[in-house]
């Protein structure tokens, strides 16, 4: 049997845990919760935003030897709330990944103008969607995916949702906090509950 | 030329405007009166307390008494660079913060300015040390204050962008790049303006005293020249030595935001 993608081992800080979880290549794990039982807290301290004791292993690598932004980059927190810094789109991505970013913009429902125009005339939505092709054009080893479609009506959701599934047939392990029952079930392989920042198997 | 010497009765006329100002402010609703008043009467008191102190230093001529009297005006303006922002680094890290880049700051301007230009005999001559300290530590208070709020106040504000770029793997110091460039900006854009304004808009403070006392209008251009130099480097200095150990005491060896590191300042009623 294949060693797992991404493991975790007492990964607590003062704030939550001790979480204990193991994610294989490909798969999907989903976490529900009440707002405020820190499923963004673990997503975070997985990606080692937050200050955290305990271990995580990619492919059986310790966190603790790989560099922040090394690891960061392999493990990618795509946050619920997104961030621009600067004023176009365009510039948010590096000329390599520019040209993957305009293949894939079209697959979300977004037209191909918007990553040359400016962050402000972008709806939340859109922001959102155009957040989550920031990350993928990375391509990372697990994809840290917080409320991925939260501001998406259902059509959007579907599209995000199989582009998703497609990057997990090629090996990327998702954990994602979602607060749809059904999008826990259509992409979960497993489904985990938050409650009193502990996670529980659903 | 001997300058016209003031007498108290002269002030007293003057303070007439701060009066005035103070009664529009109470026509006006402005609530600004107490803080115009005790602004006022404390200038006027730290200042005779700071002339009988200085005529003191002067007559005693002490290297040590002159050291005294900077490292206290140093560590005053470092505290009022930390009580500026309204965001703390927590664990008095505003007050380290503020006293380490404004004590480097007037450290090397004034050293420079005694040793190379002004050259007093000795250099350390509290004539020279102690006005040159004071003028340079105003402009450095100023910028350094300045940058500090900028780069708390931004880390607050821009959070969500400073960590979408380390979550995408960029290095701390990069993710900051923008805020530690706008804050460094912030710190020095009066000393720009006054450099600008100089001898148009506006005659330099130093420059017009020097004038008032008699001096020749050339020599005293170019005392403010000197001077303008003094305090633009100074401030400079101050405003990156600020932001950058700010920005250094926002992070740790993950290279992680730590805005747990901050704490927003207490509202309390101060004048």
């Amino acid at each position: 049997m294949a060693p797992p993608r991404l493991r975790l081992t007492g990964l607590h800080s003062a704030l939550a845990g001790p979480f204990n979880l193991s994610v294989d290549a490909g798969e999907c794990i989903a976490v529900s919760g009440p707002s405020g039982s820190g499923k963004s807290l673990l997503l975070r301290m997985i990606a080692d935003l937050d200050p955290n004791q305990g271990e995580v292993w990619l492919d059986e690598q310790p966190r603790c030897g790989i560099p922040a932004p090394v690891w960061r980059r392999q493990v990618l927190y795509n946050a619920a709330e997104t961030g621009w810094w600067h004023e176009d789109v365009a510039p948010h991505f590096q000329r390599a990944t520019l040209a993957a970013a305009r293949a894939l913009v079209p697959r979300l429902d977004l037209p191909p103008d918007l990553l040359d125009g400016p962050v402000l005339r972008l709806s939340t939505g859109e922001r959102q969607r155009l957040a989550l092709v920031r990350a993928l054009v990375h391509d990372p080893t697990v994809l840290l995916a917080d409320e991925p479609t939260g501001a998406l009506d259902a059509d959007t959701t579907a599209l995000v949702e199989t582009v998703l599934g497609e990057r997990m047939a090629t090996g990327m392990a998702i954990i994602m906090v979602s607060h749809s029952h059904e999008q826990a079930c259509r992409l979960g392989h497993r489904q985990f509950h938050m409650r009193d920042r502990h996670l529980h198997p659903a | 030329m001997t300058p016209i010497l003031l007498h108290p009765g002269d002030i007293a006329i003057a303070s007439a405007l701060i009066l005035l100002d103070a009664a529009l402010s109470v026509a006006l609703q402005l609530r600004l009166h107490w803080q115009l008043g005790i602004a006022a009467a404390r200038m006027v008191l730290q200042l005779v307390l700071i002339g009988f102190v200085l005529r003191a230093v002067f007559a005693l001529g002490l290297p040590w008494l002159t050291l005294l009297v900077i490292v206290v005006m140093v560590a005053i303006a470092g505290r009022e660079v930390a009580a500026r922002p309204e965001q703390r680094l927590r664990h008095f890290g505003n007050h380290l913060v503020g006293g380490a880049a404004v004590a480097m700051a007037t450290l090397i301007t004034a050293l420079l300015a005694l040793t190379t230009a002004i050259r007093p005999h000795p250099w350390y001559d509290p004539h020279y040390a102690i006005p040159l300290a004071g003028i340079v530590l105003g402009s450095v208070l100023n910028g350094g204050s300045l940058a500090l709020d900028s780069v708390l106040g931004g880390v607050v504000r821009e959070r969500a962008a400073v960590e979408a770029q380390l979550a995408l793997g960029a290095p701390f110091m990069r993710a900051m790049r923008g805020l530690i460039r706008s804050s460094v900006r912030r710190g020095l854009l009066p000393t720009i303006n006054q450099m600008a304004a100089a001898g148009i808009i506006t005659l330099p403070g130093i420059m017009t005293g020097q004038i008032l006392a008699g001096m020749d209008p050339l020599e005293a251009a170019k005392y403010q020249i000197l001077l303008m130099f003094l305090l633009s480097g100074g401030s400079g200095l101050a405003a990156v030595a600020v932001v950058y150990l700010a920005v250094w005491r926002l992070t740790d060896d993950r290279q992680r935001l730590r805005l747990d590191r901050l704490i927003a300042k207490q509202h309390g009623p101060k004048p």
